[in-house]
């Protein structure tokens, strides 16, 4: 095992500690709470002079995507990060930064979108940017924020696609737990060096950039970003591996917990799945023949790997903390209940039964009581087969 | 040729990235003009100012002399035809008083 140090701190002071110890070329950021922690203390880094980074302040999230994109098509390593509205602003050049296949790493500390105006955990923000064409990896907690973070500049540089972090906005950003923070040399030799084959700086070897695409090429390029994304799902499993190998923390595609033999699952992502895994924990202990999928990655949606993963599984419950308005008649169901439908129906299962929970939007708590609701439900589905209510609410006030 | 236009998507270059310099020439801009600039070349007293205030360089010019217009890049925009100082009573093409250099309908050359 490579030298560590175990630190006390929070998602988004782990994630700023993990973009000192990747040291970017370029960080182009604005700040915006409840991400703020991260950009205020990577730019206390860059004024100690603890890393080489150009740190451009920008006027806006739109701006600071823009910088990026810039630096990195001059052949830069460069990282974001956001939050929320500043997302939403930032939305016409985050499909730039996917289209031009660049490898630009942004930490999400995810937060509702207004209005009301709200600051706190939804995931409304980085799910509307779900077809962006990005890698989105989803951590539970800081150690995995920090994790994910340094993996994710691996994939991004191997696969030549942009990556974004998330983690739970204040439950996990500002909240403090145990890291293990690597030491620098191990991380530096981890990412290794970005060598990009073409640099908009390469004036030996002019080219184009972000050139005009009418119909007689535009269709061929979104099929190369259909192309690169099919083939991420392999990548990101072999880098997780290999990051295991190193700090003994292995990373896949998901987690499943208590799925031998499980006849229902419940399924979450992010800090959520912390309260889900101590409910489902003592539900196995009761002889209840449940288990607990946590995603790591929503981006690409790993289809069929979850088809054969709940083959078998009579009810699914799945908690999603963000609303597609108008999906199904307009019921509103969360983006990870339609990506798990689809890819059941596309497996030609017709026996798994799904559900949807929609649960602490805009930071409403999810309490372990409200799970065990779930789990009571998905019972009485498994048993008749039936869902009486595709979709429902945990915690609201009716 | 710069591009090849018939690639499919796993020839075309990543993202349309073009990796040859100066190739906006490839470009047939000149397909989008509704209004031609036609000179009067015997009127013309060859002073330049067209092809100073050309945005796209389309003036051509050989031994001092404006010999024509670069039709397959010209836009039509009528900034030539504006600045030219030298007036004609009746210009060589269209018959009409005014400029050494006057806008016709593309339309009219098919
Ligand atoms: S501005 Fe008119 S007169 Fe002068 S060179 Fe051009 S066409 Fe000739
Ligand atoms: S019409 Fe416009 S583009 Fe064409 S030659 Fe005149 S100034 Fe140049």
């Amino acid at each position: 095992m490579p030298k560590s140090k175990i630190r006390a701190l929070d998602g988004a002071h782990a994630v700023a500690e993990a973009m000192r110890q990747i040291n970017p070329d370029v960080v182009a950021a604005y700040p915006i709470t409840p991400q703020t922690a991260i950009v205020q203390t990577f730019s206390n880094f860059v004024a100690d002079g603890l890393v080489d980074t150009e740190f451009v302040a920008v006027e806006s999230e739109h701006a600071a995507m823009s910088t990026c994109i810039g630096a990195s098509a001059a052949g830069g390593r460069v990282m974001t990060a956001t939050a929320s509205a500043g997302l939403a602003l930032m939305w016409e050049v985050v499909y730039v930064a996917a289209s031009l296949h660049l490898p630009i790493v942004m930490p999400v500390v995810n937060r509702a979108l207004s209005a009301p105006l709200n600051i706190h955990c939804d995931h409304s923000d980085s799910m509307g940017t779900r077809d962006a064409g990005w890698i989105q990896l989803y951590s539970e907690n800081p150690q995995e924020a920090y994790d994910n973070v340094i993996q994710a500049v691996r994939i991004a540089e191997r696969l030549l696609l942009p990556v974004m972090v998330m983690q739970d906005g204040f439950i996990t950003g500002h909240g403090v737990e145990r890291v293990d923070v690597l030491d620098d040399g191990t991380v530096k030799g981890f990412i290794g060096e970005y060598k990009p084959e073409h640099s908009l700086l390469d004036v030996d070897n002019p080219a184009t950039y972000g050139t005009w695409d009418m119909y007689d090429f535009y269709f061929e390029h979104k099929r190369q970003q259909t192309d690169a994304l099919s083939k991420a799902l392999p990548a990101i499993v072999e880098v997780g591996e290999e990051y295991g190998e190193l700090t003994g923390r292995k990373y896949g595609i998901f987690e499943a917990y208590g799925m031998d033999d499980a006849e229902m699952a419940i399924v979450v992502l992010s800090s959520s799945a912390g309260t889900a895994r101590m409910v489902v924990r003592g539900l196995r202990e009761k002889g209840v023949k449940i288990g607990l999928f946590k995603p790591r990655v929503f981006r690409p949606f790993p289809a069929k790997e979850f088809a054969e993963a709940l083959a078998d599984v009579k009810a699914v419950g799945v908690l999603d903390r963000s609303i597609v308005f108008g999906a199904m008649d307009g019921l509103g169901p969360g983006p990870l209940y339609l990506e798990l439908c689809a890819a059941l129906f596309a497996a030609g299962n017709t026996t798994t039964r799904v559900a949807d929970y929609v649960f602490g939007l805009g930071g409403r708590d999810i309490i372990p009581a409200y799970v065990e609701q779930v789990a009571q439900d998905l019972a009485e589905i498994a048993e008749t087969g039936e869902v009486k209510t595709p979709v429902s609410y945990l915690g609201l006030r009716e | 040729m710069a591009v090849n236009l018939e690639a499919g998507w796993r020839e075309a270059s990543i993202a349309g990235t073009i990796f040859e310099a100066g190739n906006s020439i490839e470009y047939i801009t000149g397909t989008w003009r509704t209004l031609r600039p036609v000179y009067d070349a015997e009127a013309c007293t060859h002073c330049m100012i067209c092809w100073v205030y050309c945005p796209d360089s389309i003036v051509l010019v050989e031994n001092s002399k404006v010999i024509g217009f670069d039709y397959d890049h010209c836009k039509g925009c009528g900034i030539c035809a504006v600045e030219c100082p030298v007036k004609v009573k009746a210009h060589a093409y269209t018959g009409q008083p005014g400029k050494v250099i006057q806008m016709v309908e593309e339309t009219s050359f098919e």
